[in-house]
């Protein structure tokens, strides 16, 4: 194996340029917490990096109609330390609470967990079921993609060879919203999932009129679970509802694997579980 | 870049220059490039913290950063000179028993003396096992660990 060639570009303009010939395979670098285990294990050889580290134009989270938006090298840390992001993502900031320890809160960033796609990734649930848009930005211009178009594989996504992710955007809370997150891990800190997660919706005169839930490592990539939508809008939150909907999501939506951190069967029973237990306390107004 | 390039950033407040590969770990630059070897390799994935540094002030694990990225950088490792009074405290408390962890859990403990000394507040055990979650001892001498947390946080306050 040939040493990758390496770009360290100063400007978003320069990273723009490095981007527009790139070879298709070229990797993108940002906080390095998934890619740099890749690369020292070999898992990962890449011939071409470009390391967006340094680029300031892609830091930092500022309202945008009553939303959020992130650039994309937002770290898990910027996210704990921003009222803002408070306000507007509650369970987004929640979700990098539980993303490592410190050390790797420092690091990893929103656009990378989206970038590298890893089903594990535990921001991704949350933008999921948020709403959140992608932002990619190539020499050509760029256009935004709702993160459930961006995602589409095991550790695939729609960027083009060209193109980077800018920011990443979740729109205004719609009234009324409640939301949950739950992260389930071998232990309470520092642990790679087995199963996130994330769910937003609303109800009106006792009835559900909206609902977004997404899981995270119960398929190839983080998925929207539309099953609970399909079950519970319209409905009134009553116990038997809410277990066939957790039921029913669990089945049809989920396509877990048997890993080293986990069995599929379990990982379809946890994801059950969790979801009948956060719709109820959803329901409940916690 | 593919060839090595040459690095400069300043490690524990000595301006450095050394010649190396764009990808090479920030922890084999301090090991093997600049003999600082204080920083130990545990799990070399980012799991056990043994391998923490202060990078511009962030506490990070320097088998997950790669030399490209800390160009310009203030690194400072457990052999900083101004780490005595977490050391002292770990000394007092028999805070260290292998050793592998315990640079890691020193430069952690100096992230969470910073983060709690201004605050006007005790954390509670919750919050302190919190700040050193990311930093495993394999000999599992941990509440001697928390221990030299505290006195080290103690000693630390106005």
């Amino acid at each position: 194996m040939s040493a990758p060639r390496v770009t360290v570009p100063r400007s978003l303009d320069e990273a723009l340029a490095a981007l527009a010939g790139a070879a298709p395979e070229t990797l993108l670098l940002a906080g390095g917490t998934d890619l740099m285990v890749e690369f020292e294990s070999g898992r990962t050889a890449p011939r071409d990096v470009v390391s967006l580290w340094r680029l300031d134009e892609l830091r930092g989270v500022r309202d945008e109609g009553g939303g959020l938006r992130m650039g994309a090298l937002t770290t898990c840390a910027d996210l704990l330390g921003s009222d803002l992001a408070r306000a507007r993502a509650d369970v987004l900031v929640d979700a990098a609470a539980e993303v490592g320890a410190v050390q790797i809160q420092n690091r990893a960033t929103v656009g990378g967990n989206l970038g590298t796609a890893s089903p594990a990734a535990d921001l991704n649930p949350v933008l999921l079921a948020l709403g959140a848009t992608v932002r990619l930005r190539s020499a050509s211009g760029s256009r935004d993609l709702p993160v459930e178009e961006f995602l589409t594989g095991y550790r695939a996504t729609a960027r083009r060879p060209d193109e980077l992710i800018e920011s990443i955007a979740i729109p205004a809370r719609p009234a009324g919203e409640r939301r949950r997150f739950r992260k389930v891990g071998t232990r309470r800190a520092q642990s790679i999932s087995k199963v996130v997660v994330a769910l937003a919706a609303t109800l009106a005169d006792g009835r559900f009129t909206a609902v977004r839930a997404a899981a995270g490592s119960v398929a190839p990539t983080a998925v929207l679970l539309p099953s609970l939508a399909a079950e519970l809008v319209g409905q009134p939150p009553d116990e038997a509802r809410l277990d066939a909907a957790a039921r029913r999501a669990a089945r049809d939506d989920a396509a877990p694997i048997d890993d080293v951190r986990s069995t599929a069967a379990y990982r379809r029973l946890v994801l059950q579980r969790v979801l009948r237990t956060e719709l109820g306390a959803l329901a409940a107004g916690a | 870049m593919s060839e090595p390039f040459e690095l400069e950033l300043t490690v524990n407040g000595t301006p450095r220059t050394v010649r190396v590969a764009p990808l090479r770990r920030l922890l084999d630059v301090l090991r093997e490039d600049l003999a600082l070897t204080g920083t130990k390799e545990g799990c070399g994935e980012g799991e056990c913290g043994a391998c923490s540094v202060f990078v511009d002030g962030e506490l990070v694990n320097s088998c997950l950063v790669a030399a490209c990225q800390v160009e310009g950088c203030d690194v400072r490792t457990v052999e900083a000179p101004d780490l005595g009074n977490v050391q002292a405290a770990f000394l007092e408390e028999g805070g260290a028993q292998c050793g592998i962890c315990t640079p890691g859990m020193v430069l952690a403990v100096q992230a969470f003396v910073d983060e709690w000394a201004a605050r006007g507040r005790e954390p509670d055990d919750v919050e302190l096992r919190a700040a050193l979650a990311g930093n495993l001892c394999r000999c599992t001498g941990y509440e001697k660990i928390l221990a030299s947390a505290r006195t080290a946080l103690r000693r630390a306050r106005p």
